[in-house]
C-alpha cells in the first residue's frame, strides 16, 4: 500500500480486492476521496462496510489493486465499540496523542482541551473501565478530536448507543464534518495543509446517513454497487439491489 | 454338616471385620496423634520446621519472580507478534506444559553438573540451584497462561491500539497493563506450583538438611522414614500457604471485577445527577 501525503486526494483505491483466506471480502472496489467529503458506506451486514474502513486506514492490506491513502498519522478511527484502557479517561486520550510523538505533558494538556470539546472533562480523572457504552464513544470522539486528523473514519459509531447517546455521537460527527478541528488547535499532531476534514462512516441508520453524509457508497457482497451523492441516492434512480435495499430500511 | 460349615465361615467373617475395626481404629489412633502433634509443632513455632519453611517460601519466591519477569514479557510479545515459525514454538510451548517436574529437575542437573555447560558456576545442590530448576518449571506455564490472556485481548482490541500507531512491543506492554489483574492470578498461580513441586529441587538441591531442604522434600523424607508429625505439619503449612494464595487470588478478582462494574453504575448515576 503506497501512502500519499497530496492534500488534494486522500484516499485512491483501485480495483482493490481483499480475501480472508477462501471467502472474498471485497471485490475490485475502486473509489477516490477527497479532503471535505462526508461519505456513508451504506449495506448489509458482510457487505465489506467494515473491511472497506480498515483498508483506508491501513490496518488491512488489500490481497489485490492499489490502495493509495493518506498516511494514517493524519487518519482517526472509531470502532462501534471502543476500546478503554484501565487507566483514566485523560490518560486515555493522552495516550494516543503519545503513541504519535507529543510528550506526555503537552498529551495531558492537549487531551483535556478535547474532553472539553465533548463535555467530558469533568470525567478526566475517572477510571475509563466504568464509562458507559455512550460515554465511551464520547472518549474515543475526544481521542479522535486530541489527533486532529485530516480524515475521521467511524465504523457504526451509534450502533449500540441508546437514543440519547445516539443523538450526542451524531452531534459531534456533525460538528466534525461541518468544521473539523479549528485551525487554531492544529498541533504537532496535526494535518497543517488547511484542508477541510473529511468523514467516512458505515451505518445501518439511513436517517443518520440522509443527515450527515454528502456521498453515499452501496456496497452488496464485496462490490461497490451504488456511489452517487445523497441527494441522488434517496432519490433517483437505483440499481434494484440498491432499491430494494432502501425498501428494506426505514428513512426517519 | 452344612450347619457346621456355615457357623465356620460366619466366624472367620467376624474375626476379619474384628481384625479391620483395630487396624482402623490403631491407624485413626496415629493419624490423630500426628495431627496433633504437627499442630502442637506449629505452635511452638519449632525452629526446625519454620527453617523449612522460609527456606522453601524463598527459594519458590525468587523462582517466581524469574520466571514471571521472564514468563510475562515472552507470553505478552508471542501474543501479539507474527512471525515465521511462531505456530512452532506455540506448539513447543503447550508441550512445555506436560514436563514432569523430575525431568526439569534432569534437565538443570545436567546442566549445572561438573562436566555441564553451567558446571563452571557451581550451583549444583545449592539455593541457586533449586531456583534455576523451579524458574524453568514455572517459566513455561506463566507464558503459556500470559500469552493465552494476551491473545485474548489483542484479538478484541489490538486493532485498536494499532490504529493509534502502538507497534508489537508497544501493544505487548499496553494489554500486559491492561490485564494486569489477571495477570496476577496467574504470578500466583506460577508460585503456588513452584512451592508444590518435589522432584526438580529434590534432583538439583538434593536435601540437604539445613542447607537445601524444602517443605516438599522433607515431607517426602520424613515420610519414608515414619516421621508423620513433622510431615503432617509441613503438608498442613504448605496447604495453608497454598490456600492463602488461592484467597488472595480470589480476593484480587473480586476487588477487580467490583471496581469495574460497581464503580460503572455509580459514576453513571453520579453524572446523571450532575
Amino acid at each position: 500500500m503506497t501512502q500519499i501525503s497530496t492534500a488534494r486526494t486522500l484516499f485512491d483505491l483501485h480495483d482493490v480486492g481483499v480475501d480472508f483466506g477462501n471467502v472474498r471480502a471485497l471485490h475490485e472496489v475502486s473509489l477516490t476521496i477527497r479532503p471535505g467529503e462526508c461519505v456513508a458506506l451504506v449495506g448489509a451486514n458482510g457487505s465489506g462496510k467494515s473491511t472497506l474502513l480498515r483498508v483506508l486506514h491501513c490496518l488491512l492490506q488489500p490481497t489485490r489493486g492499489k490502495a493509495r491513502c493518506v498516511a494514517r498519522r493524519h487518519q482517526a478511527m472509531l470502532f462501534q465499540y471502543p476500546y478503554a484502557l484501565r487507566m483514566s479517561v485523560l490518560n486515555n486520550v493522552a495516550l494516543g496523542l503519545w503513541l504519535r510523538g507529543v510528550r506526555w505533558r503537552d498529551a495531558r494538556d492537549q487531551a483535556l482541551g478535547a474532553l472539553q470539546q465533548v463535555g467530558m472533562a469533568s470525567l478526566a480523572a475517572r477510571n475509563a473501565k466504568a464509562l458507559s457504552g455512550g460515554q465511551r464513544q464520547r472518549l474515543a470522539m475526544a481521542r479522535a478530536w486530541a489527533l486532529k486528523p485530516a480524515v475521521l473514519l467511524l465504523d457504526e459509531p451509534t450502533a449500540s448507543l441508546d437514543p440519547n447517546a445516539k443523538r450526542e455521537v451524531e452531534q459531534m460527527m456533525e460538528d466534525f464534518a461541518r468544521r473539523g478541528v479549528p485551525q487554531e488547535e492544529q498541533g504537532a499532531a496535526g494535518y497543517t495543509t488547511g484542508d477541510a476534514p473529511a468523514m467516512v462512516f458505515s451505518s445501518h441508520n439511513l436517517g443518520q446517513v440522509k443527515r450527515l453524509a454528502q456521498r453515499v457508497i452501496y456496497l452488496e457482497r464485496g462490490r461497490v454497487i451504488v456511489d452517487l451523492p445523497v441527494d441522488d441516492f434517496f432519490y433517483g434512480q437505483l440499481p434494484e439491489a440498491a432499491s430494494l435495499f432502501l425498501k428494506g430500511e426505514r428513512i426517519s | 454338616m452344612p450347619l457346621l460349615f456355615l457357623a465356620s465361615v460366619l466366624l472367620r467373617s467376624i474375626n476379619q471385620i474384628k481384625s479391620w475395626i483395630i487396624c482402623r481404629a490403631l491407624a485413626m489412633n496415629t493419624l490423630s496423634e500426628s495431627v496433633m502433634t504437627a499442630f502442637r509443632l506449629i505452635m511452638s513455632a519449632d525452629p526446625l520446621l519454620f527453617a523449612i519453611v522460609m527456606r522453601s517460601l524463598a527459594v519458590s519466591a525468587c523462582a517466581c519472580v524469574l520466571a514471571c519477569g521472564a514468563g510475562v514479557m515472552a507470553g505478552a510479545w508471542l501474543a501479539v507478534a507474527r512471525f515465521r515459525g511462531r505456530e512452532c514454538v506455540l506448539i513447543l510451548l503447550n508441550t512445555s506444559l506436560a514436563l514432569p517436574s523430575v525431568v526439569v529437575g534432569l534437565v538443570v542437573y545436567l546442566l549445572l553438573s561438573h562436566s555441564g555447560p553451567l558446571g563452571f558456576l557451581g550451583w549444583l545442590f545449592s539455593f541457586k540451584a533449586m531456583v534455576l530448576a523451579q524458574a524453568a518449571l514455572v517459566f513455561p506455564i506463566v507464558t503459556a497462561l500470559v500469552r493465552q490472556t494476551i491473545s485474548d485481548a489483542e484479538a478484541q482490541h489490538g486493532e485498536q491500539l494499532r490504529s493509534l500507531r502502538a507497534r508489537t512491543w508497544l501493544r505487548s506492554l499496553l494489554l500486559v497493563w491492561d490485564e494486569r489483574f489477571a495477570l496476577l492470578t496467574i504470578m500466583i498461580a506460577g508460585f503456588g506450583r513452584a512451592v508444590s513441586e518435589v522432584g526438580a529441587v529434590m534432583v538439583v538441591g538434593g536435601n540437604i538438611e539445613g542447607y537445601t531442604r524444602v517443605m516438599t522434600t522433607a515431607i517426602a523424607l520424613e515420610t519414608s522414614k515414619g516421621d508423620l508429625p513433622l510431615a503432617l505439619a509441613l503438608g498442613v503449612i504448605l496447604l495453608a500457604v497454598v490456600l492463602v494464595l488461592n484467597l488472595l487470588a480470589a480476593v484480587v478478582r473480586r476487588w477487580r471485577e467490583r471496581r469495574d462494574a460497581g464503580l460503572s453504575g455509580l459514576f453513571r448515576s453520579t453524572e446523571a445527577g450532575t
